[in-house]
């Protein structure tokens, strides 16, 4: 292989993590702060693809993308709130539900997305940040959404307010012991409701980027899983919302692999190539299995336990 | 149910309180059923449907005449495999999610296993019995991978399961889209067609294929397995308390693999089904979302072996009536999804009313549980 195509495959892999890694940031950073307060949210798919289709749906009707990521971020609400309330009676399973809200999201998005699969949406502009350099291929790669920014932003102050904040302080304790919890006089249940609706939040937006932004239309089959790979994405990240950066932008880089080689002529195997992010995660999932990793988790989190 | 099977003290009125929990875990769900079906009711009404019409579509494309409850069933023959394949590694403790992928697994491999051997004419039993045996062994293996990953590393199943089925979709492209395409296959690459002669045909004198019997028999066996045997009683302990299971010399991680194989042979003879029975070969058709719909299947039945049959038959019956539904009420085909999802929900919600009710509890005293 030349030089020249490595530099190509580089490139066009840096792009495609930056591009494809947002949606990735926002889940992961939505589930970070769930488990923070001691529960697993498996459902933030349904946010995603529901988040996707209200994005659309919006940015259509009223011909402000910006209005579609915050309608995104309500429904994404929305299921959180389901899912906190839920979670909170006794005797429910917390990964059930998830798959529950998983499949109800999923439907509602399908039910009422119908009519907008034909239509276009407008979109959200990318920033041009690639116009200093003269490789055409590292300017494509630098047309950045201004969500990844955002998420980077959120990502910042999250893993600041996390570690200094009152509220930072009283979702940690919720997460790390329930009874110290109580002693503080904190209510744990309001407090899980709050950071799964917060974290449905993030999911829709993230969401609203896979419909306004890329792949950028409105379909049944936008999301593969993203939103599932949350919850592996989050155990690398060891509930760190900076690292969440980083197992984002290398979940993105493993999913480009694939059309990256093809912009090279090597088309062999691209449909395996598409299983990488997931075998990426398999393998992180079991290197992450030992002790590091289970300390580092909140105490009140079943998969902890 | 399971309250009442580690029941250690024989009482005099043991069969009463096996009966009052029996009748807990029908209750309860319907309870939950019913109370879905007012929700999905009240969905259709602000859309200005009529509920009414909604639920006698389904009666009458469900069960109305013999060729729409023979639909039914053929689509409950998938769904009765894929909800024993959430079920069994339910029993143990386990919630793996990767019907869908076991299924692909098993319905790619019998495809694939089927190109030479058709070329070569072999004998059609012959063939059949291979491609049946390799379909379970493919998703048996493939499920199994989870149950190893998660006793030997620790490795959260619902998430391995999940990862694995969408491994499992990008290997069946892979082969699909490349080495054992059917250049015939335009729009919709698929393997080469196993032949009309070495397809499974229906039972004699209906429209349903033989995929119905299978998921029946395997029902009872496993539920047989699961509730009578030494094997159902180390799981079943297994699930109820994993560090007892370890505590009293309980091969818990074989345990573990064992039951993963078994669901994921469940899902994979599915596949084989689905193959063999509806597509004639291998494409993106088997991404039909029987592996999930199986789980919300083996969750109503209480993850029941015996229960998960009608209750399959209830899911293909909904499915089977979704084309009437569309045209006559212009809805469009996630409809089902949408009321799927309601009972997925208001089913889990309703766990937390199991021992709240007084009429359903043995009393205290005279019997122990």
């Amino acid at each position: 292989m030349t030089a020249e195509a490595l530099t190509t495959i580089l490139i066009a892999m840096l792009g495609g993590a930056i591009r494809v890694s947002t949606p990735f940031i926002f889940v992961a950073l939505g589930e970070t702060l769930t488990e923070k307060s001691g529960r697993i949210n498996l459902g933030l798919e349904g946010n995603l693809v529901l988040g996707a289709m209200v994005a659309y749906a919006i940015s259509f009707q009223t011909g402000s993308p910006w209005l579609g990521v915050l309608a995104a971020g309500f429904s994404g609400v929305f299921l959180g709130l389901m899912h906190g309330v839920i979670c909170s009676l006794k005797k429910v399973n917390d990964i059930a539900v998830g798959i529950a809200m998983m499949s109800f999201g999923i439907g509602v998005a399908f039910f009422f997305g119908k009519p907008y699969i034909q239509p276009s949406a407008p979109r959200l502009e990318s920033l041009p940040l690639g116009g200093w350099s003269s490789n055409t291929a590292l300017e494509q790669a630098l047309e950045i959404n201004p969500l990844f920014i955002v998420g980077i932003l959120i990502a910042f102050v999250m893993w600041w307010a996390l570690a200094n904040t009152r509220v930072g302080l009283v979702v940690r304790m919720t997460g790390d012991s329930e009874p110290a919890a109580r002693a503080m006089g904190i209510n744990p249940i309001k407090v899980r409701i709050l950071a799964t609706a917060a974290g449905g939040f993030l999911a829709g937006i993230g969401g609203a980027f896979l419909s306004l932004s890329y792949p950028g239309s409105w379909n049944e089959g936008l999301s593969s899983g993203q939103g599932l790979m949350a919850v592996a994405l989050v155990i690398f990240a060891r509930w760190n919302p900076l690292r969440c950066i980083i197992a984002a932008l290398l979940f993105g880089a493993a999913g480009a692999l694939g059309p990256a080689l093809q912009s090279v002529g090597i088309s062999q195997g691209y449909y395996f190539f598409n299983a990488a992010p997931y075998i990426l995660t398999l393998f992180i999932m079991v290197a992450a299995s030992g002790r590091n990793s289970a300390r580092a988790a909140p105490g009140e989190l079943s998969i902890a336990k | 149910m399971a309250q009442a099977e580690t029941t250690f003290v024989k009482t005099a009125s043991f069969d009463t309180a096996r009966l009052r929990a029996s009748l807990e875990a029908v209750a309860i769900p319907l309870g939950a059923l019913i109370a879905s079906a007012v929700i999905f009711s009240v969905f259709l009404l602000v859309l200005g449907k009529s509920p009414a019409q909604f639920f006698q579509l389904v009666w009458r494309g469900g069960f109305g005449t013999s060729f729409s409850f023979q639909n039914t069933l053929q689509r409950a023959a998938p769904l009765i495999l894929t909800g024993l394949a959430f079920a069994i590694p339910a029993r143990i403790g386990l919630v793996m999610i990767g019907a869908e992928g076991a299924l692909v697994m098993g319905g790619f491999a019998a495809a694939a296993l089927a190109i030479p051997l058709v070329s070569a004419e072999a004998p059609v039993y012959l063939t059949m019995a291979l491609m049946i045996l390799i379909a379970m062994l493919a998703g048996g293996a493939w499920n199994a991978i989870a149950g190893w990953l998660k006793h030997s590393r620790g490795v959260n199943e619902t998430i391995s399961t999940l990862l694995l089925t969408y491994i499992a979709i990008a290997i069946m492209n892979f082969f699909v889209e490349g080495a054992l395409r059917d250049p015939a296959s335009q729009n919709k690459p698929s393997t080469m067609p196993i032949g009309k002669d070495y397809m499974v045909g229906n039972i004699a004198g209906t429209d349903v294929h033989w995929g119905l019997v299978f998921g029946l028999v395997l029902a009872v066996a496993l539920q047989i397995l699961m509730s009578r045997t030494t094997f159902g009683f180390a799981a079943r302990v297994t699930g109820g308390n994993p560090r007892a299971a370890l505590a009293q010399g309980l091969p818990v991680g074989g345990l573990i693999v064992v039951c993963s194989a078994i669901a994921g042979a469940c899902a994979g003879l599915a596949g084989y089904f689905e193959v063999a029975a509806i597509h004639g070969q291998a494409n993106a058709s088997l991404v039909a979302g029987y592996g999930f719909t199986g789980i919300l299947v083996a969750f109503l039945a209480r993850h029941n072996p015996l229960m998960i049959v009608p209750v399959a038959i209830m899911f293909g019956a909904i499915e089977a009536s979704g084309g009437l539904i569309q045209r006559r009420m212009d809805m469009p085909d996630a409809t089902a999804l949408v009321l799927q999802g309601i009972i997925f929900v208001v089913l889990l919600a309703s766990d937390s009313l199991y021992g709240r009710f007084a009429i359903f509890q043995p009393k205290l005293g005279t019997e122990r549980t």
